[in-house]
């Protein structure tokens, strides 16, 4: 799959103009423009936290997909660390690892940039983990 | 003595207050979630729409959707629970909010549980601050779809109070 049908196969992805930059062997990076209508607090023009968490679930999720022998996934759970607010106008970058994979489970850390010295975000994920292989 | 405030009033002042607040966060608009209110009860609402899909497969709602129905869920509580007394009290206006809103509350950190896929339906929040201090908060939300007692998602969240003066 090319990495505009990757995006364009989840229509929230679509719907956040997300853009798939990298992908493959448990690692992934994704992106979002900056927009008003995902902005969560007007007075200061950043984005929602909800969009950014969108972005890092999309890519967590991405991430595992790429991992040799994966099949499908689902978020088990996601905590994100919002460490600064988002540079109004600025692309948000996100990037994702599996950093520990089991039969069943995908560990995955992220963290999310717009170009400053410092992520504003990170996050850390647990991922439902699937093969093709026949289980026991 | 003067007679007690017409129920009408109140609620009109209830409601124009919530509605200055949600309408303040573009992105809940983007959404489309909005807000019912039973006294100071809210419920927040996330009403189906094929754009929220994130496995068509299944189809399910996208991850990311229901993590910010809850975050979004989880500012407004905060916010309106923190507004209230002063809302009551009538040392702040509907017409003050409209004018000059509240700063929000920001998020420190939130961790979200996914227990079940969320079906292509609508979707209901309910949140819970279980610890409001003058510069941190612990915010606790529920999220169902068609049984309240068959959650879909959860998540808790830590908020930094906006500072007044």
């Amino acid at each position: 799959m090319n990495a505009q049908n990757f995006i364009n196969a989840l229509p929230f992805a679509k719907a956040l103009a997300m853009r798939l930059d990298d992908l493959g062997n448990g690692r992934a990076e994704i992106s979002m423009p900056w927009d008003a209508r995902f902005v969560g607090d007007p007075a200061t023009g950043v984005i929602h936290g909800g969009a950014v968490s969108a972005l890092m679930d999309t890519c967590g999720g991405a991430a595992v997909l790429s991992y040799p022998g994966a099949t499908t996934t689902a978020t088990i759970d996601l905590r994100i660390d919002y460490m600064r607010a988002a540079t109004p106008g600025a692309r948000i970058v996100a990037k994702a690892e599996c950093y520990h994979v089991t039969r069943n489970v995908a560990f995955v850390r992220a963290t999310a940039h717009d170009g400053g010295e410092t992520p504003l975000a990170s996050a850390t994920g647990a991922f439902t983990f699937a093969t093709t292989e026949a289980k026991p | 003595m003067t007679a007690p405030e017409p129920v009408q009033a109140i609620k009109q002042r209830r409601d124009s207050a919530l509605a200055s607040l949600v309408g303040a966060v573009p992105y809940a608009q983007f959404l489309g979630i909005y807000f019912e209110r039973h006294g100071d009860e809210l419920t927040a609402i996330l009403p189906y729409d094929d754009k929220l899909i994130g496995n068509p497969q299944l189809p399910a709602i996208h991850g990311g959707v229901i993590a910010s129905f809850l975050e979004v869920a989880a500012i407004i509580e905060l916010s309106w629970a923190t507004i209230w007394p002063d809302l009551e009290a009538g040392r702040v206006t509907p017409e003050d909010m409209a004018q000059n809103l509240p700063r929000l509350p920001k998020t420190i950190d939130f961790t979200v549980d996914f227990l079940r896929s969320g079906l292509p339906r609508d979707g209901y929040a309910r949140a819970r601050v279980n610890r409001s201090g003058r510069r941190y908060a612990s915010v606790h939300v529920e999220a169902w779809q068609d049984n309240r007692a068959r959650l879909f998602a959860q998540a808790t969240g830590h908020f930094l109070m906006p500072q007044t003066g």
